[in-house]
């Protein structure tokens, strides 16, 4: 058992939990991830680590509810506990790397964070900030009920660019949006991070390939045991074949191929929401209406 | 009751009808009439031919005298004092080709059958509560074992036995490895079997942490230097799975069999858990080994109709000759010498077939079997949506690229001595798929046993 330490309903749909787990907390580095398992009849999901506290021994998560399995975190409670917290998982981020220092700090660099692609960016600029290295920050979500940690960034970023799609929050307009007037105002970024729903960093390499940006992606596909067993979240990466969880979650954003990466997540789609419906309906739930 | 001692007392099985349509166990097991009747077909031999085929050396005909004379728990014991999963063994060891390939009964009628006795022993010792006898006296060393599947399961038995403070960390959320994740229900049970011999596997005081990964939650190096470890037993299984490399492959519908099993037999998703798994209308398995067998009577039992592509022919085929004969019964259907060159994608990106190419045998490669050559012009399609593919699996890099000095060949299999278990670093051994590439349990087991007896030895002399 892993006990909750803080729960919090961050936005609409989003949680954060910090979670007492002694050897991740010890180990984990920016761009890492953990399998987490809410309870018995739980999947292993995998969550991005958004921050970490050596001392304390703890992770934070932040989780959408977008499933039966991550649909019941959302009770959870500080006290409460996760089944299973395993990781660190994944290689840490290139970008930081003690070694790669000097060469970071020549860099002018730009995250782009879409939806909860807030949560995997604010570490690598937590991380930035602290070893002297300045980053912008672009975060963006639909609409501004879904925005998360804008002081937390601000606070370990140099720049921080709010967009919402709707513009109900910050910049009207996307991240990529954002990105182009930012451009178009004379900023040369020559480092890119992109992380969010796969479309999005689809259509930020898109961009960044067409404005010669080099630009990393942290890849969100299917996983079942996370440490390179059952080879579910597999991608192509140029013409290679590789698994997020042991040769990423990050590759170069310009060499993925995001159409394939997309169909292969919409694979659990009905199962999964087959699973939620018996889950919210119960023992009413027979699953013969034709709406799951 | 039989008279004829030239033939087994045969084995009560489920219905093949009914079993392919659940996941209980096919095999039934000797009730105590049935196995002391077996038990009396042994001929004791003053040479016993069945040990030498035995990876870890169980005294059989001592056991079987005991299970004859009605001591089942003595047989028990005998058992224990060399294997640390007799019940997981007397379901999945290919006992044809080890035990009881080697009886002096099989030279004119069946051979003994080894391997239904020692799960009646093993089965009537967890129905009578009877465990393994606990080691007389600790040393208080402490060991690593990595890994919680049958090499690490007998290295960290072996090695509590022997006095030591061990210590399993297991990658996933669950004791047992491949005998969770990956062995179905219908041959191994979880909760009856696996954990009950885990259960016993502890009670010899060795302790198992879940949920670490070795190579990234704390590495080799960080158990020796930080955590007090003297020595340590990487026993991590096989790895990554592998594909094909043909058109189609990325499709929807297509399932490494690690994968598949792993969402059915680990996280439970025939039981209504959470983990989704696509049960597929039609369903092809391509592959010949024992894994692909349990991909396809898994695949059946969801509901599908399955066919196994295998390129080569039934004499080359892997599998065991039971598995096969079992999937036979109950409804599995065998393409052989055919091997799959494309796999038929829809506008959505999912499968909807199969273009398969005949094969016929030509000359014999470097594993001795006669290898598979094209029949130019022969390609046809099934239609099918889900494609699982058992094709093996290369080794995890996570500990080999986290260990410093520690020795990996070509394959990327760690370098292991047979007899020890020893590596190329110091006070780290190891054994099992990770050093093999992907093969059997008992042959695991082995492995683990040789090493915690290399590391007896080992730590023996460094004291």
């Amino acid at each position: 058992m892993f006990t909750i330490q803080r729960a919090e309903n961050l936005a609409d749909k989003i949680y954060l939990f910090e979670v007492k787990a002694p050897r991740v907390s010890a180990k984990c580095l920016p761009g890492q991830f953990v399998i987490v398992r809410t309870d018995e009849k739980g999947e292993r999901s995998p969550l991005t680590i958004c921050d970490y506290d050596r001392e304390k021994e703890t992770v934070t998560l932040v989780v959408q509810t977008v499933g039966a399995s991550t649909e019941r975190m959302k009770d959870l409670k500080s006290g409460d506990g996760f089944l299973d917290v395993v990781g660190p998982l994944g290689k840490p981020s290139e970008l930081c790397e003690e070694e790669n220092l000097e060469e970071t700090k020549k860099k002018k660099i730009v995250f782009i964070a879409g939806g909860l692609g807030t949560a995997p960016v604010y570490p690598q600029v937590k991380w930035l900030h602290e070893h002297g290295v300045d980053a912008d920050v672009i975060m963006g979500s639909r609409t501004k009920d879904l925005l998360f940690y804008i002081d937390e960034m601000k606070a370990v970023a140099k720049n921080v660019y709010v967009t919402t799609d709707d513009g109900s929050f910050g910049f009207h307009g996307m991240g990529t949006n954002q990105l182009q007037a930012l451009y178009d105002e004379g900023i040369r970024y020559d480092h890119c991070v992109a992380i969010g729903p796969m479309i999005m960093m689809k259509f930020v390499c898109l961009l960044t390939k067409e404005l010669q940006i080099p630009t990393i992606v942290s890849m969100n596909p299917i996983m079942v045991d996370g440490t390179g067993m059952c080879g579910a979240c597999r991608l192509m990466v140029g013409d290679q074949v590789k698994f997020a969880c042991v040769d990423g979650p990050e590759f170069d954003g310009h060499l993925v191929d995001f159409d394939g990466a997309m169909k292969r997540v919409q694979q659990y789609k009905t199962e999964e929401g087959r699973a939620l419906l018996r889950q919210q309906e119960g023992d009413t739930h027979s699953g013969n209406c034709g709406n799951c | 009751m039989s008279v004829d001692v030239l033939k087994r007392v045969p084995i009560k099985e489920q219905d093949p009808k009914e079993r392919a349509q659940n996941f209980e166990e096919v095999c039934l097991g000797y009730d105590e009439a049935e196995a002391m009747e077996e038990a009396s077909r042994c001929l004791n031999c003053k040479n016993p031919k069945c040990v030498a085929g035995c990876p870890v050396s169980i005294n059989i005909p001592a056991f079987i005298e005991k299970i004859k004379e009605g001591q089942h728990e003595a047989a028990y014991q005998i058992l224990s004092e060399s294997s640390t999963l007799p019940a997981v063994c007397g379901r999945v060891c290919p006992q044809e080709s080890q035990c009881e390939g080697q009886c002096i009964r099989g030279i004119k009628g069946e051979p003994v059958s080894i391997g239904k006795l020692e799960r009646f022993a093993a089965d009537w010792a967890k129905a009578n509560g009877v465990k393994p006898e606990p080691p007389k006296e600790k040393n208080g060393r402490k060991v690593a074992v990595i890994g919680s599947g049958p090499a690490g399961l007998t290295c960290a038995g072996d090695l509590a036995k022997y006095g030591y403070d061990v210590t399993i960390f297991e990658a996933l959320h669950e004791a047992g490895g491949v005998l969770v994740y990956g062995i179905p229900e219908f041959r191994l049970p979880k909760d009856a079997v696996v954990k009950a011999e885990v259960e016993n596997v502890r009670s010899l005081g060795v302790k198992i942490e879940t949920d670490v990964v070795i190579g990234k939650s704390v590495t080799i190096d960080e158990l020796l230097e930080k955590e007090g470890f003297e020595a340590i037993f990487i026993g991590s299984g096989a790895g990554l799975p592998r594909f094909m490399g043909i058109p189609g492959e990325q499709a929807n519908g297509v399932f490494s069999a690690n994968e598949f099993l792993t969402r059915n037999n680990l996280m439970k998703a025939f039981k209504g858990h959470d983990t989704p798994i696509k049960r597929g209308e039609k369903v092809v398995v391509v592959g010949g080994g024992n894994v692909a067998m349990d991909a396809a009577r898994t695949a059946l039992r969801l509901g599908a109709e399955v066919h196994v592509v295998y390129r080569r022919s039934e004499k080359e085929r892997p599998a065991r000759v039971e598995e096969v004969h079992h999937a036979k019964e109950e409804g599995i259907i065998f393409d052989l010498l055919q091997n799959p060159k494309e796999i038929l994608v829809d506008e959505n990106g999912w499968v909807k077939g199969i273009r398969i190419i005949k094969m016929e045998l030509g000359e014999p490669d470097e594993s001795g079997r006669r290898s598979p050559v094209e029949i130019p012009g022969s390609e046809y399609e099934i239609d099918c949506d889900t494609v699982i593919m058992s094709l093996g699996t290369s080794p995890n890099p996570l500990i080999s690229s986290t260990t410093a000095g520690l020795d990996v060949n070509k394959r990327k299999c760690i370098i292991a001595k047979e007899a020890t278990g020893a590596t190329s670093k110091e006070a780290v051994f190891a054994g099992g798929d990770a050093v093999s590439g992907a093969a059997t349990v008992i042959l695991a087991m082995g492995a683990g046993k040789a090493a915690a007896k290399g590391i007896h030895e080992y730590l023996s002399a460094k004291a």
